[in-house]
């Protein structure tokens, strides 16, 4: 096994990571890149509480991720890698060789449009997700595994009322 | 019965809402929870929700559905900033009608609302 998810969201762990995708695909850990979360004793602590104390948590900056990557594809347990924003993964897919690139919530702000229920981007945020296309990774948005995965092209090209 | 607001009842989607539906339906004090449906917010919103209900009502007291989720890791945010209060992660109905049914609805009353919610779970027939 390996990485099997590579997802943004900018609530980071939360139930729909540690259970909605955990439990079917079996996670065993969860790799947590954020600048500010690898910077606090506390709010790592937060998140740590917050999975079952068979799956564990790892926390890196996203230059600190880099170095770790090859180790975490090469585990015999399955992960889920999260970033918060996709500036982090941008850096990873750019520096860590992240091939596949799952969107799994970017929330209403202001100057954000609507996409999907729950994906809100800006015009600096569609062109950064299609500069991940551009370094090759398949970018599809899907919150839960038993939603359909929406193809990037779709996603920058639908919108929803709120 | 003074309906000045215990507690907020915050979970994902109408959780909350229905939670609170069902204590008023079996106590008639469901106007003592505040509930906060979560949907499609980021994790910066719900704290502002959380704070602001809090500053409106007074209340210092968050039920919460579920301990990885995102209303909770926002409560406990707030409760850090402002320094005080009382969270319970994981209710159930058992739990808040206990709450409700205490005489003053204080964080001990939370805190043995927890224990009767806990103590309330059971599993009856086969388990094969």
């Amino acid at each position: 096994m390996t990485i099997v998810l590579n997802r943004i969201d900018d609530r980071l762990i939360h139930g729909q990571v540690v259970v909605g995708w955990g439990q079917p695909l079996d996670v065993k850990f969860i790799v947590l890149v954020d600048d500010a979360v690898a910077e606090s004793d506390w709010e790592q602590e937060l998140y740590r509480m917050g999975v079952p104390p068979e799956m564990e948590v790892r926390f890196h900056s996203a230059e600190g991720a880099v170095a770790h990557l090859d180790g975490y594809r090469t585990e015999a347990r399955p992960g889920i890698l999260v970033t918060g924003d996709i500036a982090t993964m941008r850096y990873l897919v750019q520096h860590g060789g992240v091939r596949d690139v799952n969107i799994g919530g970017i929330h209403h702000r202001a100057g954000r449009t609507q996409h999907l229920r729950y994906v809100f981007l800006t015009p600096e945020e569609q062109a950064a997700l299609r500069d991940l296309a551009a370094h090759g990774a398949v970018v599809t948005a899907q919150d839960v595994p038993a939603a359909r995965a929406v193809p990037l092209e779709e996603l920058l090209t639908v919108r929803e009322d709120a | 019965m003074s309906d000045t607001k215990r507690a907020l009842v915050a979970g994902h989607a109408d959780f909350a809402a229905g939670l609170v539906s069902a204590v008023d339906l079996i106590t008639g004090r469901g106007a003592l929870l505040v509930p906060i449906q979560v949907k499609g917010l980021c994790g910066a919103d719900i704290e502002q929700l959380l704070r602001d209900t809090m500053d409106s009502t007074g209340v210092r007291i968050i039920f919460t559905d579920l301990q990885a989720g995102s209303c909770t890791m926002a409560a406990r945010r707030v409760l850090r900033q402002i320094g005080e209060g009382t969270l319970v992660a994981g209710a159930n109905l058992p739990m808040l009608l206990d709450f409700v049914m205490s005489s003053d609805g204080g964080g001990a009353a939370a805190a043995a609302a927890a224990e009767r919610g806990r103590a309330a779970v059971s599993v009856h027939g086969s388990t094969a």
